[in-house]
């Protein structure tokens, strides 16, 4: 996995709640068998319409994306992660993120970053008015900085300890379980004999 | 103090439990669908890794399949694609796969609890956020995403974030004519999509246990719509005996212990509950779905809320946007919305009960002029049987297309789709912005509502046909 410690960068306003994973990446998409390739797909639907926000000029390359409330919904597509990732986003901000989908950005090094609604808010509008404006999202620190005309916003955010320590590393899960794998055979030696078992029969 | 089923579910797959780490639990049965296991399969082939448990572990086709023609080569090459990736790689790994075109093929989470696999007391995943539909046996089942799909492939197991538990609890009776599907639609609406996050339902009161094992699926498969993480309902002798004689349930012995356990599994009556939610049967009616998310949903009597109505700014806008995509205006009776399609299946709705409900309905009366109603069986076991009792015949007598097994119109991965701007009356699951194809509008309805709305061209419920069906065509069948 992409290790993540600190970004910074340019964020969208996307001024929009319950935005669902099929929104995210239409369903089409889903045929590809790569983790590649999505960045076509991300939002397809609104961004044929020229004032959808990705569209606007002056958030080309933006890194950071700022999402309205219930932010992944919806189906449990991991393609939703990796179109954002395709993209160019390396984080998304929201007040509250559907739960498969939080779990698979941070198994992919995309950081999900919870703050509340009026912090998300205070960012909209600071990057409403100057686009250039840069936000830093610190795994370290566990806080999301950005220098406004009235002053600087500095806000915590939380992440447990040990899902912050595997992103700081980039470590991949699979390899850490199986760092554990005589307590998987031991619990597997206790395992009655009448849980099912899809061996044909 | 006592622990609730689903504390109880958790703590009898605890690998590993050890402090600042996730707990690692053993996954009981892993289900596997072409959409969300080929990348998976690519990372074990990368890392030089196995599949641990071939023997806990199944595959099916279903959300690429074609509904028509299904002897024929799949016309849409990424479709085909993605097929023979599966099977390259069950072939590769030693995986069961039911294909297209086998006897147990269906929609992953039909052919689940059809197989008897899906047992009380089990965890089960899927690379599906549907996966929730297994918690009707009293199983902790969540959907996961493709690399949680290729950590289990590997290990068998999955590290955890701790949940939080709600009680859902629906006493009374339902009233007639009122489903599974319009009470969970009703539950959506009250908490909200977002309202279950962190948290496993148990769905629990005098009217979910009057519940059979079939609506029981119906109620846990839309608990993602609320955002949980899970949905389950206490095993008892309705699940016993939809599961004795299935060919995966224990047999002797084995099922006398595996009752003995399943019988322990209920929340204790001094365990409590992070949030609880209160809901009387008797109050429920009919319900759809107005907007574009499952949480948008109103009594079929009502009429399309005013936006302006919501106190919360971002509600509002909500309900702005979903009313100027669905193409309906504030005040509308929803009674008087016209659909062009009705699609009945699904991994919410496509099971035999769905089909006979709405067979019931249509029985002897015709599907309205300008409107298509596809009927697509969960799988071709429900297919098998629908045919056997010559639901087959009543649908297409009444003008439906009766189609093969597959996920089929709930996402139209396959070339079942709606065409921009047309409106569907749907058994499934989700009425997202282009769910059902792009530009279409979908409303979620109970399979009554689907077979009444096609009859009669718009929103409707099965008390709102006046006429009587025509007794020579139900003798025909």
């Amino acid at each position: 996995m992409e290790a993540f410690t600190t970004h910074t960068g340019r964020a969208v306003p996307l001024r929009r709640s319950n935005v669902d994973t099929d929104q995210i990446i239409p369903a089409h998409w889903l045929k590809k068998v790569t983790r590649n390739g999505f960045e076509d797909g991300l939002f397809e639907a609104w961004r044929k319409d020229e004032s959808f926000v990705l569209n606007a000029p002056q958030y080309a390359g933006a890194t950071v994306l700022l999402a309205g409330s219930d932010f992944g919904t919806g189906s449990s597509r991991e393609h939703a992660v990796w179109a954002l990732q395709n993209y160019g986003f390396k984080t998304v901000i929201s007040s509250r993120f559907a739960d498969i989908f939080r779990g698979n950005s941070l198994k992919n090094g995309l950081l999900t970053v919870v703050l509340p609604q009026q912090t998300v808010e205070e960012l909209w509008q600071l990057v409403e008015a100057d686009p250039t404006a840069e936000i830093t999202v610190d795994l370290v620190a566990r806080e999301v900085r950005a220098d406004r005309p009235q002053g600087p916003l500095t806000a915590p955010f939380e992440l447990d300890d040990n899902a912050r320590w595997r992103l700081l590393e980039g470590l991949d899960d699979i390899s850490l379980t199986l760092a554990n794998e005589p307590d998987i055979a031991a619990f597997e030696s206790t395992r009655p004999s009448w849980k099912p078992s899809t061996a044909q029969v | 103090m006592g622990r609730t089923l689903a504390e109880k579910v958790w703590d009898d797959h605890v690998v590993r439990r050890a402090e600042g780490e996730p707990d690692l639990l053993f996954i009981d049965l892993h289900l596997l669908h072409e959409v969300t296991s080929p990348q998976a399969f690519d990372g074990l082939r990368m890392n030089g890794r196995r599949v641990r448990r071939t023997d806990l572990t199944i595959a099916t086709e279903d959300h690429n399949t074609p509904t028509l023609d299904i002897d024929k080569p799949i016309a849409d090459p990424v479709s085909r694609t993605q097929l023979e990736t599966l099977r390259k790689n069950c072939a590769e790994f030693e995986v069961r796969l039911h294909p297209l075109g086998d006897i147990e093929q269906g929609v992953v989470h039909v052919v689940g609890p059809q197989l008897g696999l899906t047992q009380p007391g089990t965890t089960v995943v899927c690379g599906d956020s549907h996966t929730s539909t297994h918690g009707a046996f009293g199983a902790l089942a969540f959907g996961i995403g493709t690399s949680q799909v290729e950590h289990v492939l590997a290990t068998q197991t999955l590290p955890l974030a701790p949940f939080r538990t709600m009680a859902v609890t629906v006493d009374g009776e339902l009233p007639d004519g009122v489903t599974a599907k319009d009470l969970i639609l009703a539950v959506i609406s009250r908490i909200g999509t977002g309202g279950g996050q962190g948290y496993v339902i148990e769905y629990r009161g005098s009217a979910i246990e009057k519940l059979s094992m079939e609506s029981r699926m119906t109620v846990c498969n839309m608990s993602i719509e609320a955002g949980a993480r899970a949905g389950m309902i206490a095993p008892d002798r309705t699940t016993f005996d939809y599961l004795e004689g299935r060919a995966h349930a224990p047999k002797g012995a084995d099922w006398d212990a595996a009752v003995a356990y399943w019988k322990t599994l209920r929340t204790d009556d001094d365990a409590a509950f992070d949030h609880e939610v209160r809901i009387d049967a008797g109050e429920l009616t009919p319900f759809v779905t107005w907007g574009t998310n499952p949480g948008q949903g109103a009594p079929l009597s009502a009429s399309v809320p005013d936006p302006a109505s919501y106190d919360d700014p971002s509600d509002r806008l909500a309900a702005e946007k979903a009313l100027e995509y669905m193409g309906l205006t504030a005040g509308q009776p929803l009674r008087e919305v016209a659909v062009d399609t009705v699609f009945v299946g699904s991994c919410t709705n496509g099971r035999i009960e769905d089909l006979r409900a709405a067979a019931a309905v249509v029985g002897g009366r015709k599907v309205a002029d300008g409107v298509r109603m596809l009927v697509v069986p969960g799988s071709v076991r429900v297919a098998l049987q629908a045919v056997e009792e010559g639901l087959d015949r009543v649908f297409t007598a009444a003008g439906a297309e009766w189609r093969h097994a597959g996920c089929s119109m709930c996402l139209g991965m396959n070339p079942d789709q709606l065409a921009p701007g047309e409106r569907s009356a749907s058994t499934s699951n989700r009425n997202f912005e282009g769910r059902q194809g792009k530009g279409g509008r979908t409303h979620l309805v109970s399979p009554q509502v689907a077979a009444a709305t096609a009859v009669l061209g718009h929103l409707a419920s099965p008390a709102d046909l006046s006429d009587a069906p025509d007794a020579s065509v139900l003798e025909e069948a």
